[in-house]
């Protein structure tokens, strides 16, 4: 039992952090970078994201074993298509405004290559229990980058944080809003800014692990 | 070999399985969701054009008429656009231009103008442009008030030809760092008023027939 768990273990620390999709894989990049402009942005399309992965990784792993493997990728992708729409669809009614924000990008999470990366190393050959903390440990991470990145920009760009949090959790969670009183500097929110945030936050990861690399030497 | 042959019956089913739970899951997301879709666009639509009205007007009942109507000089759009008539028991009381300002300084600037039934502008609203952030995005009331500044202006007043930015000797500021922004939006809205002003009577009529025939609902 112990191995086994201790396996899921080190799935979950490498999907959340030693191989993060975004950080280290540096895929999904391009939704990244476009709805980033505040954290509520960034939460809501990375809860998106991390439903979708979690899903598909949990009916592809199920059903592995009866399918061919030339047939795998493909169901993946109508698995994920459909849930996709479904997640785009049901976010329009509910979350209105915030859906106007992300536009396209909840659609094109259907296109993310990193739900393909997901199905070829997981779903389709690994356990369901497995697969099943590797999706999420997967949608966890992008969604805590989404998030961080967000709430970096909307910081520094205009001075705020979750701001706007009533359009994904009603009104009560207009609260949330912090204000640091100072007007922001506008090149945070514009595409140079997402890149800056980005390089950024890659360099403190650098930070973070350097020393462990070093000491593993 | 049968090995394999099964195999493939049975990829085959779970495929089946797997696209007509998604047929249907995705049926059963667009059922929940197409009218609160529709809701949604429309109290945006709402939202919209009572940005541009008198506020007067607000929290009456009125009656809102869609017509198309089409332009290239004075709309701005080579394809039809909207004009929406907003009636008080039969009598026009305010209409709302959608036109568009060719000469945005990235692209065409799409603007809403709502003009009184004095022919006076009660508000105007950028709804889609390309402006330069942190420049010609001023044009956004949620970033600065300069599009108020067109509300209750007329034809008469400032006169016609005064109808330019202060830089062209006109009666408008202008957005610092955006004057040709701020020329775009200037002309786009004279010229959404000159329309009015020599179209009020078929907008009008038009709004009068249609409303006769279909009753669209209340605003």
């Amino acid at each position: 039992m112990s191995p086994t768990s201790n396996n899921l273990r080190t799935t979950v620390v490498d999907k959340l952090w030693r191989n993060n999709l975004t950080f280290v894989q540096l895929l999904g990049l391009s939704p990244l970078l476009a709805v980033t402009t505040s954290a509520v942005n960034g939460l809501a399309l990375g809860l998106a994201t991390a439903a979708v992965v979690l899903l598909t990784n949990i009916v592809i792993s199920l059903v592995q074993r009866a399918v061919a493997p030339a047939w795998r990728i493909p169901l993946f992708i109508l698995v994920a298509a459909a849930l996709v729409t479904g997640v785009d669809l049901v976010s329009n009614a509910l979350f209105d405004d915030l859906h106007e924000a992300l536009g396209l990008y909840i659609a094109l999470i259907a296109a993310n290559c990193a739900l393909v990366a997901q199905a070829d190393t997981v779903a389709t050959r690994r356990p369901v229990v497995e697969a099943t903390l590797s999706g999420l440990a997967t949608g966890l991470g992008a969604l805590g980058v989404l998030v961080l990145l967000g709430g970096l920009r909307e910081i520094t760009g205009q001075g705020t944080l979750f701001a706007g949090m009533a359009t994904l959790f009603g009104p009560g969670a207009a609260a949330l809003r912090l204000n640091f009183h100072f007007s922001g500097m506008l090149i945070a929110l514009l595409p140079p800014g997402a890149f800056f945030g980005v390089a950024a936050l890659l360099a403190l990861r650098a930070r973070l692990t350097q020393p462990c690399a070093d000491s593993a030497q | 070999m049968a090995k394999g042959e099964s195999n493939v019956v049975l990829t085959a089913v779970v495929a089946g399985v797997l696209a007509v739970a998604a047929f249907f899951g995705v049926r059963a997301a667009y059922d929940f969701s197409h009218e609160r879709i529709a809701m949604n666009q429309r109290a945006r639509l709402v939202a919209r054009l009572n940005s541009v009205l008198d506020p007067a007007l607000l929290g009456h009942d009125l009656t809102t008429t869609r017509l198309s109507f089409s332009d290239v000089e004075l709309l701005g759009s080579s394809t039809p656009i909207d004009v929406f008539v907003l009636s008080d028991h039969g009598q026009p009381v305010a209409t709302v231009l959608t036109s568009v300002a060719p000469h945005g300084y990235n692209a065409p600037i799409d603007l809403i103008v709502g003009v009184g039934a004095d022919s006076s502008v009660t508000g105007v609203r950028a709804v889609r442009y390309r402006e330069t952030p942190g420049l010609g995005d001023m044009i956004n009331r949620d970033k600065s008030s300069w599009i108020e500044q067109f509300r209750g202006k007329s034809l008469l007043s400032p006169a016609r030809e005064t109808w330019l930015v202060k830089q062209d000797k006109g009666q408008f500021d202008s957005i610092t760092g955006a004057t040709v922004t701020s020329r775009a939006v200037v002309a786009a809205v004279k010229n959404a008023l000159l329309y009015f002003e020599q179209h009020r009577d078929a907008i009008y009529n038009a709004a009068r027939e249609t409303a006769v025939t279909e009753h669209e609902p209340d605003l």
